[in-house]
């Protein structure tokens, strides 16, 4: 574009206004970004996880599930805490190959539908949620109503200094009881599901320790 | 005999011109006070002009046929007023700690607060009102064909207000943080979180972490009491603004009336 000079190739008021839209929008991205860091921040927050104790061996048999509470997150009281229902990995049962991550089972009480509590109900050998009628049979896997996946599961490890069983991060599974990250409730993780609902930045990596 | 004209003053010790609302007219006392309304409007109009702008707000020439339907967008803008003024001072008593003081707190306005209970009914039931009116204006809209040429940004606006008025009911919800907010609350962020690629995310920027946290309520509270309704005052202004600028709509069942000549005009 000419300008007032020979030579020139940008006019003053081309260049003032392109200035001075330039130190406006200079101003705004320093409120504006800082402040939308701040509030997608957590999204990429890794959530520290550490081993709980839940009592010892004897407290858990093959037969039946023992109620364990739990901290899910720290410092908030009841809403930080949640049910873990633990038993003893039986083999004919839990055909998964054994490590040293579960030789206890420990299912979520987290129903897969939308996140209600689940109920374990002894004498049905099922576990019901009480929202939508979800039903897992005693593995966890789903036999009734709308959940998506078996029941998450918890790493479990025997701490031989202190002698109890110690629980550690909660992992998802699919209809194979393959291992995944720790994945929302209502997101499938059979077929595409897994790459549907992407493993989040926030959560832990796995087998634990490693 | 001809008349000099008065010597040139300076500037500074010329009297300083009439203002147009001084007069010579002297009044008495009396007529001073009754005249003080006028005095304060005509004040406040030489400098803003704001005259011009209310008149053209509020004396609008509207089609013959309207009905009482067409009150029920100012009915729901009323119940937003109720909201916000109800909501104001429920935050006063309000406090978002999730480690029991969210529950103290709304248990102390409904026992103990002089009207705790009346104003936080009102801002409870004020919200499903918020609701249907919103819907029935939005029915009165679509029904009638409001939103045809040139309407069509105005429904855009509104279809923006319903959701955000939707995202106040959510985020309201939680804040009672008794047993069955806290369990909606859980169910509405995994049905964000079914949303194919984007969901796990989303629950985290709602949740602020992978799991209902200590900094969950909080974030509901800000959004609820001070993000969504500054959004939602600012497109109620601009909704207002295409309305008064385009005019009402009539209802479907008026004819435009039909003028002989121009129906011969052959158009």
């Amino acid at each position: 574009m000419p300008g007032s000079f020979e030579g020139e190739t940008v006019t003053r008021r081309r260049f003032m206004s392109a200035v001075t839209h330039g130190s406006g929008g200079i101003a705004a991205a320093a409120f504006a970004l800082p402040a939308l860091g701040f509030a997608i921040g957590p999204i990429f927050q890794h959530l520290k996880w550490s081993w709980q104790p839940i009592g010892p061996p004897s407290d858990f048999t093959e037969g039946t599930y023992a109620i364990k509470v739990i901290t899910i997150v720290q410092g908030i009281g009841e809403a930080g805490n949640s049910i873990a229902y633990v038993r003893t990995r039986d083999p004919s049962i839990d055909t998964q190959p054994e490590t040293e991550y579960n030789k206890w089972v420990a299912l979520s009480s987290r129903c897969m539908h939308l996140g209600c509590p689940v109920r374990y109900v002894a004498a049905a050998e099922r576990f019901i949620c009480p929202c939508h009628g979800g039903v897992y049979d005693f593995t966890g896997q789903v036999v009734g109503g709308p959940p998506v996946r078996p029941l998450d599961r918890f790493f479990t490890r025997y701490n031989a200094s202190t002698g109890l069983v110690e629980l550690g991060p909660r992992y998802s599974v699919n209809d194979q009881l393959e291992i995944f990250s720790p994945r929302d409730p209502a997101q499938p993780l059979n077929g595409i599901g897994q790459y549907m609902y992407p493993r989040r930045f926030d959560t832990n990596s796995f087998p634990p320790g490693v | 005999m001809p008349k000099f004209p008065a010597p040139p003053l300076p500037k500074a010790l010329q009297p300083p011109p009439k203002r147009p609302s001084e007069n010579d007219v002297q009044m008495t006392p009396p007529e001073i006070a009754a005249e003080a309304g006028i005095t304060v409007v005509d004040w406040i109009d030489e400098r803003t002009s704001l005259s011009g702008g209310i008149r053209w707000t509020l004396f609008r020439k509207v089609p013959r046929g309207i009905n009482w339907a067409y009150t029920l967008g100012s009915a729901t803008m009323f119940a937003f007023l109720n909201q916000a003024v109800t909501g104001v001072f429920l935050a006063m008593y309000y406090d978002p700690n999730v480690n029991g003081g969210a529950y103290e707190s709304i248990r102390n306005i409904n026992d103990n607060v002089f009207l705790g209970q009346t104003v936080h009914a009102m801002h409870k039931w004020g919200a499903s009102v918020m609701i249907i009116l919103i819907f029935l204006h939005m029915g009165r809209v679509f029904f009638f064909g409001a939103y045809k040429y040139p309407r069509e940004l105005t429904w855009i606006i509104g279809v923006v207000l319903l959701i955000l008025t939707l995202v106040m009911g959510f985020t309201g919800y939680l804040l009672p943080f008794d047993q069955q907010s806290y369990w909606a609350t859980i169910v509405g962020v995994n049905i964000n979180g079914t949303g194919p690629f984007i969901g796990p995310y989303l629950s985290d920027f709602l949740r602020a972490g992978p799991e209902f946290g200590a900094t969950t309520l909080s974030r509901f509270y800000a959004i609820h009491m001070m993000l969504v309704p500054g959004l939602i005052a600012a497109l109620i202004g601009a909704h207002l603004y295409l309305v008064m600028k385009l005019g009402i709509s009539a209802p479907p069942w008026i004819k435009a009336e039909e003028l002989p000549d121009l129906r011969k005009a052959d158009v």
